[in-house]
């Protein structure tokens, strides 16, 4: 689940850590009077959209005075904004943040993440703030410090000594950044955080450090134990992919025309892939769970089906602890309930397979049946062709 | 002999009065797996199914000599679970729990690390030697008796993988399902050692998926360790980046992660890679003829060798 910087930005603040001082508004009407609770009457006009690059994009505008500033949010609060890490439909724009701008001498970057393959997490460096991270490690890999805490205790005076000789900090700035670093860490755990990005970090003229921007995901699995974070799991979810998450079911939304339905999440990949392998494009990833019941597959028939680019479904299911009979009965209940119009392909696997193969023949549903995963892409393509 | 579950395999399910518990663990024992009970702190004393209930792992151990377990215990205290088991002295530790927070699986790592408990999952189908004993969530009948040696990242995938290589004629030895979590037990390498030194395991599958690099590290041992015919499958290739397709792990982060880097890695490790999740067993069977010269499997006529 990923937060907005204004979320992310009140979790920093009461961490007690250096964030500039902002009030978030939700229209353009409340821009005047909140800018009378704070101490700042310039600064910037931030929109709260899931992407990075908003200044390029127009997101972030200065402004002078409470009029300028009122402007700005009617412009920014709803639109679409297209920035270089968004599709060409952009992305919403839910809300504005007000923030008091200061004068940067410096950027740095600094983030914390999951090394999965030390399982640890990683505290990484650049002294190249303000641009993208990765284009850093590509061209100039040297350019980034990777620390490794240790579990279970304080960021050691060591690894906080090597950053900041890494950023060429030193005395007082040396003891702010330590004291950044440890207290971002702290959320970082503490928030079930999987990615926190401050980019950038600011070096300000009165000579502190600053956290500017900050990126925040919670892991999706902890989500029960941060609501408090204020973030919307389904944020960044279509509304096929909410009604889906209701019932148990994982589904992503793709730009091709192949719908699929499968049970788990490997072989609904390994399906997509098929798809692909064999000169389609898939409309969606869906895994109706371990145990496809009808009501479950009913369902996402219906949200398959809603997606007007589809012209072919293709049903993989290996019935494991689930008999292929029961699977197919399934299946043509939820056709008939449903009354789905589009061919039909399916591949079906597993117990009593037999059976279930018979019962969809003898159904008299215009169902094409498949003898493995291939043969069921090859159909599926054929048809859409 | 296979691995990691056989014979003396003695098997306790935390979480064995749950709905899903209570399933997999008859399944289990119908498979011939040697269930000696299971934990539920509340239900202590009692029998569900002709099964004891035991207050905690200890007393489960001290009066079964339980040495595996099973976990479905829910997601927000499968982690403590899972210390509880180590803590006991289990030996090996199957966790089926969909769901536990990144931030509990570092904990448990940590927890491992000064125990000799094998953790495999979470998150995963579990393990089943074929006509002997299994622990998970499986379907047993379509595993049998041969020479595979399966390790796997997905569970219907595994299944895929087991139903191939039985229909062919080769069967398996074991199959294990690693879990599809950023964070878990034995990775691909480790049950790839495990199969290397097992006298039963001839060839060997490996399935992994987009995330991670699981896949380049077995490929990296692969290349240097493992005389035996290896076939992989790795799904993902037509996963769009940033996006987490069902699995948790199952992400491409940046450049990192992707299904092209992982078939490259393991190609150049000589293995076999099958391009599609149809062609898995194809693929082990041409392994195989390639590595001993002769056909193993029972549909010579479909290879296309």
């Amino acid at each position: 689940m990923k937060l907005l910087e204004y979320q992310s930005k009140a979790i920093l603040s009461k961490a007690g850590l250096p964030v500039p001082e902002s009030i978030h508004v939700t229209s353009h009407s409340e821009v005047s009077d909140a800018l009378k609770k704070v101490s700042f009457t310039r600064g910037v006009v931030k929109a709260q959209a899931f992407t990075g690059g908003r200044g390029k994009a127009g997101g972030i505008k200065l402004f002078v005075s409470p009029e300028e500033a009122e402007n700005y949010a009617r412009e920014i609060i709803g639109m679409q904004l297209v920035t270089h890490q968004t599709g060409s439909e952009g992305v919403k724009v839910y809300s504005a943040l007000l923030e008091k701008a200061g004068t940067g001498l410096k950027e740095f970057y600094l983030a914390i993440l999951l090394d999965r393959t030390k399982v640890n997490p990683l505290i990484m460096i650049s002294p190249d703030g303000g641009v993208d991270i990765e284009e850093v490690a590509e061209k100039t890999p040297d350019r980034i410090l990777r620390l490794y805490p240790e579990y279970g205790k304080p960021v050691s005076e060591e690894l906080k000594t090597k950053a900041a000789d890494f950023l060429n900090l030193t005395g007082e700035l040396k003891k702010q950044l330590g004291d950044i670093i440890q207290k971002l860490y702290d959320v970082y755990l503490q928030r079930d955080a999987s990615l926190i990005e401050i980019n950038p970090l600011a070096l300000t003229d009165d000579n502190k450090l600053e956290l500017l921007d900050c990126k925040f995901d919670i892991d999706d699995n902890a989500i029960f134990r941060q609501k408090e974070s204020g973030g919307d799991p389904n944020a960044e979810k279509n509304e096929a992919e909410i009604e889906a998450s209701k019932y148990g079911m994982s589904y992503i939304s793709l730009d091709g025309n192949i719908g699929c339905m499968v049970n788990g999440a490997g072989l609904a990949m390994a399906t997509m892939d098929s798809i692909k392998h064999n000169g389609g494009e898939p409309a969606n990833f869906l895994d109706v769970g371990g145990s496809a019941t009808e009501e479950a597959v009913t369902k996402a028939f219906d949200i398959i089906s809603g997606d007007h680019a589809v012209k072919c479904i293709l049903v993989n299911i290996f019935g494991g602890i689930m008999k292929c009979d029961t699977i197919a009965n399934g299946i043509v209940a939820a056709v008939k309930k449903s009354g789905l119009k589009l061919p039909l392909v399916v591949r079906l696997e597993g117990t009593n397979v037999d059976i279930g193969k018979k019962i969809i023949e003898e159904s008299g549903l215009n169902i094409i049946s498949a003898e493995n995963l291939d043969d069921a892409a090859r159909k599926t393509v054929s048809v859409t062709k | 002999m296979a691995i990691l579950v056989d014979k003396n395999t003695k098997l306790i399910t935390q979480g064995i009065t749950g709905k899903a518990g209570l399933f997999h663990t008859k399944r289990c024992n119908e498979y011939g797996t040697n269930v000696v009970g299971g934990v539920n702190p509340k239900k202590a004393g009692t029998k569900i199914e002709g099964f004891p209930v035991f207050g905690n792992v200890k007393d489960a151990v001290k009066e079964t000599g339980a040495n595996t377990s099973m976990i479905f215990v829910p997601a927000p205290f499968a982690a403590d679970a899972i210390i509880e088991a180590a803590d006991a002295g289990i030996r090996l530790i199957v966790a089926i729990t969909e769901g536990i927070p990144v931030r509990d699986m570092f904990g448990v790592h940590e927890y491992l690390k000064k125990s000799d408990s094998i953790l495999v999952g979470p998150n995963c189908p579990g393990i089943t030697t074929a006509d002997v004993a299994k622990v998970g969530i499986a379907p047993g009948f379509i595993h049998k008796k041969g020479k595979v040696g399966i390790v796997s990242r997905s569970g219907t995938l595994t299944y895929e993988a087991v139903h191939q290589t039985t229909l062919s004629g080769l069967g398996q030895t074991t199959a294990v399902g690693i879990g599809g979590d950023p964070i878990h037990g034995l990775n691909h390498i480790d049950v790839i050692k495990m199969f290397n030194d097992d006298p039963e395991t001839e060839a060997i599958v490996l399935i992994g998926e987009i995330g991670g690099n699981d896949e380049e590290e077995a490929a990296e041992y692969i290349k240097s360790n493992v005389n035996k015919p290896v076939a992989a499958f790795i799904a993902g290739s037509s996963a769009p980046k940033g996006k987490r397709m069902g699995h948790a792990g199952a992400i491409i982060s940046g450049s990192k992660g992707t299904a092209e880097s992982k078939i490259k890695a393991l190609q150049d490790a000589g293995v076999m890679v099958a391009l599609t999740a149809a062609d898995i067993g194809h693929q082990m069977c041409l392994a195989l003829r390639e590595r001993t010269g002769k056909c193993h499997c029972n549909r010579t006529e479909d290879c296309k060798y």
